[in-house]
């Protein structure tokens, strides 16, 4: 096996508030290879983008990470001194927010905010800087980019916006990119363009992608693999085709289930009961445990851990291999 | 939407009496909690408490009447305070010119100061809460009205306009202007000054309110319109108006304060503490510093108490503003 | 754009005019302007005659197009306490209040400003909660204590700076200043800090609030992704953001400085406008009061026209939803 770009073991990520400490990752480990998109996928609350922004060194106060490791490349870079994280930031790690009508400065030209960041991760002088800033904006499909170049956020469409976002987020060719639901706030029919253009960068430069979201339909599309994340854990892993047509955790199965298709259309799409806890409520045992269908007395007490199951990896007491499934 | 949101204060709520239950749940509630946390707001209540006391009971406190000229003596005059060593019981902070107790000058200074405070600020949130229901409930031609007139004057400090309306008020009534009537003339001036801020906030919340359920509800049952308003809408901007009273209380002191040293406020024959800082102001280069320190200490321990208390009763109510 | 600054100049003068009648009212209704030009033994029948010159007896409506007009030239009528016309004296006293009024300004930006980020960027830091402990006094301690305070301290006690006057001026034409000599700056000193005190701590507070939200936005978060210094951060991106808003508030208070500077310059004796306008309060002279409401609101009219201007072309976003908008 080759290094993979992205390593993450036993990730965990805590809040520590005035009445309590709050887990919102707890144990969270997975891999992404040079030129691959993994799919992080849940609810909201999840610990989705808490898992991307602790990747990229961004949880403040009071939030820190507590446990675990990442490493980029082989090069271990959680608790790097602030400096030095800064740099791996935007040059090696992109990241590309939701909503990128608040992701721009809007006092600033486009064009200085792209040359001020190529310039603070290369050696490029101001006039080389431009000439690359306007061949980003052609390669992220700007039209005219050599005169859009000048203009200010507020001239450009939201999906547009979020083109100039993904060129900020590649200028320094990254080996990673975090895509932090970047289409939940764009129209529906802007939103697969997005998809298509992080997918063909990611492909093209053999950058390795996190993609965050909670669309499953886009998970589907894009992604060579995907994490199931449920109340700060991860509760499946594993190539895309798999999981979907073959969905193992119960949390995942209801998750698939919420998928519409054209195919099945008599079936009724499965809703799953109740909500995820919220972060001061997690309850003992499996989290999923109080909406699970199968559960049994042992989720109530034990917490699952992941277990390798063909391709798929699952943390559910149905797969342990010490107990034959039961119910 | 709206059907989902309960008036705080339905018909049937209207009529339960602010009695027992009101304060058992002032003690539970998180304003409550909030002002037993914060030390530093403790004392500034207690020390405005204080202030206010030793107003009410001035008569008792003091050495002397310091507005009877029958008992200042002359030869008691620019006595420096008690810990000096040229100090005289019972003149605890000293004397002016005029053998007066600086100490009792002082508390019956403070009498004035907080009435014209008191007042103006009354007058002001009457005026503001007045014009700012009508501008929001009937809207239109009277409301555009208001608005612009607050508009204008929002520009303009409200010293400068207090200045004007006390300049108008001297030349309208000439020498017919004795102590009683300068003190309404500074509380008109004040009120004027400082209306706009609750007419503004009246107007907003009236906007939002009169288009709901309930409001509508109450029209049907025939109820007249300022009923409505009075019974209905005033009582969700309590929160709001009781903030910008409390800051506009410190404000109209200061006002008050500042006219009264520039000699437009009230006159040495009834000083407030402005009139005291005045007078005293002129003794300071003959090194007679508690003339115009006392003074001067009890107005800025006043504003700063009154001030403090105001900044945590807007942070209490408004969780949103640090 | 240009739609746009024409509607604010409308408003402008909509707002002049409102002004003016409240001027005329006063001057008109409060004052006597016969008093202004007979003196106490003058005859009823003499009385009336001046009335009927001056045209007291016509339709108020014309007599206020006359005092508008008159008013437009400058022409304020005569102060009853000096006998002159009221425009010599404020041409006279204008130089003074605006001299003190810009040093003022310029003292509660450049400390205002450098505070306010501080305390923005170090909050948890002993300076910057001393700050913010100074700025709760400033607010609560009323302009013309500081001003007794200063002079006690600096005056009396150390003898270092004048505590009244503007000290030896130059005249430059009709103007006179007191820049350019040695005790006119220091006489300066005084009344600035008095002036400036609480619009400095108007503008840290603003600043602070202002800088603790920028800091908060997703654009920061997202420069903070991308890499950029800490510095870049914090001086170029939020600090820009930041004085948008503070500018425009910080401009727009510059009336308000001038209208204070009554209080300063009745404490320190400062012969500008403000001490005028005081002198005019306490000996009942209306001319003066009405002609000051009407110069004061000139001057607060077209500042506020020129910041909005200003602030379109400052940040790009109201730009484009004024030219959209028009």
């Amino acid at each position: 096996m080759t290094q993979p770009v992205l390593s993450v073991r036993d990730l965990e990520v805590e809040f520590v508030t005035r009445r309590a400490v709050l887990h919102a990752i707890n144990g969270v480990s997975f891999d992404i290879a040079k030129g691959e998109v993994l799919g992080v996928v849940g609810e909201s609350g999840a610990g989705k983008s808490v898992t991307g922004l602790a990747v990229i060194g961004l949880i403040d106060p009071p939030g820190r990470i507590s446990a675990g490791q990442i490493e980029l490349s082989g090069m271990r870079i959680d608790h790097l001194p602030p400096e030095e994280i800064r740099r791996i930031r935007g040059k090696r790690i992109g990241m590309i927010f939701q909503d990128p009508l608040t992701s721009l400065n809007p006092l600033y030209r486009i064009g200085d905010q792209i040359i001020e960041t190529i310039r603070t991760h290369t050696n490029l002088g101001e006039s080389a800087a431009r000439k690359r800033a306007i061949d980003l904006l052609a390669e992220v499909g700007i039209p005219a980019p050599e005169k859009r170049i000048d203009g200010y956020p507020h001239e450009f469409s939201g999906g547009m916006r979020q083109r100039v976002v993904i060129a900020l987020a590649i200028c320094a060719e990254p080996e990673l990119i975090i895509a932090d639901e970047p289409t939940t706030a764009l129209d529906v029919s802007v939103q697969a363009q997005i998809i298509a253009l992080i997918k063909r960068l990611g492909r093209d430069h053999g950058t390795a992608v996190m993609l965050v979201t909670h669309d499953m339909g886009v998970i589907a599309e894009t992604c060579d693999r995907v994490a199931v994340m449920y109340s700060g854990r991860i509760a499946e892993i594993g190539p895309v085709q798999d999981v979907v047509r073959n969905p193992l955790h119960p949390y995942a199965k209801g998750l698939m289930g919420a998928i519409p298709t054209l195919a099945g259309e008599d079936k009724r799409l499965v809703q799953i009961p109740g909500s995820m806890p919220r972060l001061s409520a997690i309850p003992p045992g499996c989290p999923f445990n109080p909406r699970c269908a199968f559960v049994f007395d042992r989720c109530r007490v034990e917490r699952p851990e992941p277990v390798k199951h063909g391709t798929q990896a699952v943390a559910c007491h149905l797969f342990a291999p010490a107990t034959e499934s039961a119910a | 939407m709206s059907d989902a949101v309960v008036p705080h204060r339905s018909e049937e709520g209207a009529q339960a009496p602010p009695g027992a239950g009101w304060f058992r749940r002032a003690l539970d509630s998180d304003i409550f909690y909030s002002f037993r946390r914060s030390k530093m707001t403790m004392a500034a209540a207690i020390v405005t408490l204080l202030f206010f006391l030793l107003a009410i009971f001035a008569p008792l406190l003091s050495a002397q009447n310091p507005f009877d000229p029958a008992q200042l003596q002359l030869m008691n005059s620019r006595i420096p305070p008690l810990w000096t060593a040229d100090g005289q019981s019972p003149f605890l902070l000293g004397t002016d010119e005029q053998g007066r107790d600086v100490f009792s000058a002082i508390l019956y200074g403070l009498r004035v100061s907080l009435a014209v405070g008191v007042a103006g600020v009354v007058f002001a949130g009457a005026l503001g809460i007045a014009l700012g229901l009508i501008a929001g409930y009937f809207g239109g031609a009277i409301d555009s009205l208001i608005m612009r007139i607050a508009d204008v004057q929002l520009t303009f400090p409200a010293i400068l306009i207090a200045l004007l309306v006390n300049g108008v008020a001297k030349s309208l009534l000439g020498n017919r202007l004795d102590e009683t009537s300068t003190l309404g003339v500074l509380v008109i001036a004040i009120g004027l000054s400082f209306w706009v801020q609750y007419a503004r906030t009246v107007r907003g919340s009236v906007m939002v309110e009169k288009n709901r359920d309930y409001v509508a509800a109450a029209q049907l049952i025939g109820l007249p319109a300022p009923t409505i308003m009075l019974r209905h809408v005033l009582p969700n901007t309590m929160g709001p108006i009781l903030v910008i009273a409390t800051i506009n209380l410190a404000l109209a002191i200061i006002t008050e304060a500042t006219l009264s040293f520039l000699g437009a406020g009230m006159p040495d024959t009834m000083p407030s503490l402005g009139t005291l800082i005045r007078i005293g102001n002129n003794y300071l280069f003959a090194g007679e510093w508690w003339i115009v320190a006392f003074p001067g200490i009890a107005l800025a321990g006043l504003i700063l108490s009154i001030n403090l208390l105001g900044d945590w009763l807007r942070d209490a109510l408004n969780p949103k503003l640090r | 754009m240009l739609a746009f600054t024409l509607r604010r100049a409308l408003q402008a003068i909509g707002v002049m005019i409102a002004v003016g009648v409240i001027s005329f009212a006063m001057f008109r209704f409060a004052g006597d302007p016969v008093s202004q030009i007979v003196s106490i033994d003058t005859s009823a029948a003499e009385r009336a005659s001046i009335r009927q010159s001056l045209g007291l007896d016509d339709p108020v409506l014309v007599q206020f197009g006359r005092y508008f007009i008159n008013a437009a030239q400058f022409k304020f009528g005569v102060s009853y306490q000096f006998r002159l016309p009221v425009a010599d004296l404020l041409k006279e006293r204008l130089p003074a209040t605006l001299e003190l009024a810009v040093c003022a300004t310029i003292l509660a930006m450049v400390f205002g400003i450098l505070m306010g980020v501080y305390s923005a960027l170090r909050r948890d830091t002993v300076l910057a909660k001393l700050f913010q402990a100074v700025s709760l006094v400033g607010i609560s301690l009323p302009t013309f204590l500081i001003g007794i305070l200063l002079i006690y301290l600096f005056a009396v006690t150390l003898g270092w700076l004048p505590s009244f006057g503007r000290g030896q001026v130059v005249k430059l034409g009709w103007w006179t200043t007191g820049l350019l000599t040695l005790s006119g700056l220091k006489a300066l000193i005084l009344p600035s800090i008095t002036l400036g005190l609480f619009q400095m701590t108007l503008i840290m507070r603003l600043v602070r609030a202002e800088m603790l939200e920028v800091l908060r936005t997703d654009y920061i978060r997202f420069a903070r992704a991308r890499g950029l210094t800490t510095r870049a951060i914090h001086f170029g991106h939020a600090l820009k953001n930041t004085l948008v808003p503070v500018i425009t508030v910080a401009g727009l208070q510059f009336g308000s400085v001038i209208a204070f500077s009554i209080i300063t310059e009745t404490v320190f004796q400062w012969p500008g406008m403000g001490l005028l306008f005081v002198q005019a309060v306490q000996n009942v002279d209306i001319p003066i009061m009405a002609a000051y409401l009407l110069m004061v609101s000139l001057i607060f009219v077209t500042i506020n026209l020129v910041v909005d201007i200003l602030y379109t072309v400052v940040d790009p976003r109201l730009r484009a939803t004024v030219s959209r908008a028009s």
